[in-house]
């Protein structure tokens, strides 16, 4: 509606109130509400246009959907493998040192026995006999440390195969710091979409049992031991 | 001298075994938390506990204040082996009776060290 329009709707009310004609008087504010009315919902159809369209852009921009959705169950599911290899990877070193420790412990005890009944012998102190079992004993014990010998070979080639859970669990994790990233920046926006303050700091919750110091994060706060040596002096201090 | 060993981690607890081993304790027992492993205290013959903090069930610290509470137990030397590193923790343990204290990731020269300076102090 025009300047001239309203101006000529005006004119029409003063003519029909001097008239005393209530009813056209009426008519003629009812006209003036409802421009008044339409005006008001247009300007709120338009904001809410606008901010529809401002989420809608940002959740396509934003892939936040598909973060929330797939990739965060994603990674969550890598981490648990990340757990299950070098649960694995632990697992194996320790069996391999369980199935050495003692073949380590008989070529020793072997050694040992041996060593000594050389110097018997060579201070001349060894009947004939005796000297033929120790041959006897000397040949099997060449024999079992050719044995020993390629079972710890064995051993360590397993020892250093199970160390390739470190290049694996690097690469998953680091895929997951990526993908974590990537929610920050997405919330960062959100926040800014929604005209939020900034991020509360003091809100970061710590879990009662916060479990290993991970250098860099954890051990820049006073009220954690640092090393061994800072425990053994606090408990010092205590008395201890 | 037997020992039992507690913590949530088969891995750890064969660390720690192993370790023992080369001490020359070889008479060990297992539990992977403190549920499990009060029956096999209260059960008798265990004469040094190494436990972790944090464990599903029962933690160490609760483990720990069970044995300390109870009068049959009270006096067992008990080493604490975990990953919590906070002041405030490790005070909190010393508070609850803990003989020694040792935050992982450790050295098997840490552990024997600790040990030994445990049996030091009973002797």
């Amino acid at each position: 509606m025009t300047q001239n329009d309203r101006l000529a709707l005006a004119k029409e009310l003063v003519t029909a109130l001097e008239a005393g004609d209530d009813q056209q008087a009426d008519q003629i504010l009812a006209k003036f509400t409802a421009i008044e009315e339409t005006e008001l919902y247009r300007e709120v159809g338009r904001l809410t246009r606008q901010l529809h369209d401002a989420f809608a852009a940002f959740t396509r921009d934003s892939r936040l959907g598909a973060l929330a959705n797939q990739e965060i169950p994603d990674a969550k599911e890598r981490l648990h493998y990340v757990i299950s290899m070098t649960e694995q990877a632990a697992n194996q070193t320790l069996n391999v040192v369980d199935d050495l420790v003692p073949v380590a412990d008989q070529m020793n005890d072997q050694a040992v026995h041996l060593a000594e009944e050389w110097a018997r012998f060579l201070e001349r102190k060894m009947p004939f006999a005796e000297f033929q079992a120790m041959t006897h004993q000397l040949t099997g014990h060449f024999q079992v440390s050719n044995d020993s010998l390629q079972k710890i070979r064995g051993g360590l080639n397993d020892i250093l195969m199970a160390q390739s859970f470190q290049d694996i669990s690097s690469q998953i994790i680091r895929r997951v710091i990526g993908l974590v990233e990537e929610l920050e920046n997405n919330l960062v926006e959100l926040i800014r979409v929604a005209k939020k303050v900034e991020p509360d700091d003091a809100a970061s919750a710590v879990p009662e049992l916060p479990g290993p110091v991970v250098p860099g994060i954890d051990d820049k706060y006073a009220d954690v031991a640092q090393s061994q040596d800072d425990v053994d002096d606090l408990l010092s201090s205590l008395g201890f | 001298m037997k020992i039992l060993v507690v913590d949530d981690f088969s891995t750890m607890r064969r660390i720690i075994k192993n370790l023992l081993r080369d001490l020359g304790f070889t008479n060990t027992l297992e539990a992977d938390d403190g549920k499990t492993a009060l029956p096999k205290l209260k059960a008798g013959g265990i004469d040094f506990l190494i436990t972790d903090w944090n464990m599903p069930g029962m933690t160490g610290i609760e483990l720990l204040r069970a044995v300390r509470a109870d009068p049959e137990l009270a006096r067992l030397p008990v080493l604490m082996v975990t990953a919590e590193a906070k002041r405030e923790q490790i005070i909190t343990a010393a508070q609850a009776g803990v003989n020694g204290y040792i935050i992982k990731p450790f050295t098997a020269a840490t552990l024997k060290e600790k040990i030994e300076k445990i049996f030091e102090r009973i002797e």
